[in-house]
């Protein structure tokens, strides 16, 4: 049996399948943790892309996280609404996916959730050196939530996380 | 849960653009021009198809038939597709497939922005989720047709033959459908058709920047959106449904 308190500090051990150096709750993809009177786990979470491949595994990984660490059952729902967004990811997160080579994103533009299309490139700083000297490669990296940027001065390539 | 018969084609409708043009997207995996836009493609494929896995759920609850997901997606005959036919034709050539992404991310963007705001519920959480996707979409496509309709002379030629083949395709986004009026005076969606004037404020601009030439309108019209498809929509259903029809119930 675990206590809504104890299944947070579970849960923030739990490392996202795609970028482990952030757990499933600094991205922000936990909503809810409840416990019922007979000891049930009720975990909500929120997908971050809709066709995002790592959904299930974090399921999965959430729901056997909690059983060995106690949990008599784990139920894990899917919530769509109010969509995830990158402004849920900590503070600290940011800086952990920067040191890891990924650029944090940035703020979204406005609250409504709308942002203006833009047709010209983000001028992004190196992770690695700092240089702005900086160019998009591809819209799209290894997943789709990050852009392939390369440092025209390190000449490393780095990844930067979306805002959306 | 009962919902009129115009509400679960739009949803539908909805559920497959996004479905086959996922599938049409996902073919250039492992065969893009370079790597990088092998991934983008195939990511932006992914969020086509998660779109359409939430939008086909949603239009089975509404329909109330006991068919999910995969019953909608694998199990009905070409004529109950209500996807635009632009969305089935073959990618071709790099230079077809970003145009098409372009002419279609452009509506779903001021399609979706509008559903954020639908008296359905489920939709409009859809709708939320889904509008940060594709405004992703319309940057990557509106940047690539940008840098070859204004680049060589090859690249040129190739992507104004790629508007000038697909450009008629487009009146089927405007085009009226039955009980459209009804879903929007009762909050469910706009009409498709009130949408012409700002997705060609997005549209022409950026073709005007490729330095493409905007073809004519034309009398040409197509009627995917209400189940009569033209030749490719066959092979590609005969693909993408084949396990489910020759192993009914697989699973892996």
């Amino acid at each position: 049996m675990l206590t809504q308190e104890q299944a947070w500090k579970v849960l923030e051990a739990v490392p996202d399948p795609e970028i482990p150096i952030v757990s499933v709750i600094e991205l922000g993809i936990v909503r809810e943790v409840d416990v019922a009177a007979d000891g049930q786990l009720r975990v909500v979470v929120t997908p971050t892309y809709s066709g995002c491949p790592a959904t299930e595994v974090i399921a999965e990984d959430i729901r056997n996280a909690l059983l060995s660490a106690g949990a008599g059952s784990v139920s894990v729902e899917t919530r769509l609404s109010p969509a995830w967004t990158t402004d849920w990811i900590a503070t600290d997160a940011r800086e952990k996916l920067r040191a890891y080579g990924i650029v944090p994103p940035g703020e979204r533009s406005a609250g409504d959730g709308t942002q203006p299309i833009r047709f010209v490139r983000r001028q992004l700083s190196c992770p690695r050196c700092g240089s702005t000297d900086t160019a998009r490669i591809s819209e799209f990296g290894s997943t789709a939530c990050k852009a392939l940027y390369r440092c025209k001065d390190c000449l490393e390539p780095f990844e930067y996380f979306k805002p959306i | 849960m009962s919902a009129s018969q115009e509400h679960i084609e739009y949803v539908l409708r909805l559920g497959d653009n996004a479905l086959i043009l996922g599938q049409r997207m996902s073919e250039w995996c492992g065969h893009a021009p370079v790597l990088e836009e092998d991934m983008a493609l195939a990511n932006m494929a992914l969020d086509l198809i998660g779109q359409a896995r939430m939008l086909l759920t949603h239009a089975g609850r509404l329909e109330g038939q006991d068919r999910d997901e995969d019953a909608l997606a694998f199990l009905r005959p070409e004529h109950h597709f209500r996807n635009l036919t632009l969305c089935e034709l073959p990618n071709q050539d790099f230079a077809r497939t970003v145009v098409r992404s372009l002419l279609f991310s452009a509506f779903q963007v001021l399609l979706l922005e509008r559903l954020v705001k639908s008296g359905d519920e489920d939709l409009a959480a859809i709708a939320a989720k889904s509008v940060k996707e594709t405004r992703y979409h319309l940057q990557h496509a509106g940047d690539w047709v940008v840098r070859l309709g204004d680049g060589s002379d090859e690249s040129h030629r190739r992507t104004q033959a790629a508007l000038d083949y697909l450009w008629p395709y487009t009146a089927e986004f405007f085009s009226p459908a039955a009980g459209d009026q009804e879903l929007a005076a009762a909050g469910i969606g706009p009409a498709w058709s009130e949408l012409e004037s700002a997705w060609e404020a997005i549209v022409v601009p950026l073709l005007n920047e490729a330095t493409l030439v905007v073809p004519a309108h034309t009398p040409f019209r197509s009627f995917g959106k209400f189940g009569r498809h033209g030749e490719h929509m066959g092979h590609l259903l005969a693909q993408m449904q084949y396990m489910q029809r020759a192993y009914p119930g697989a699973k892996w």
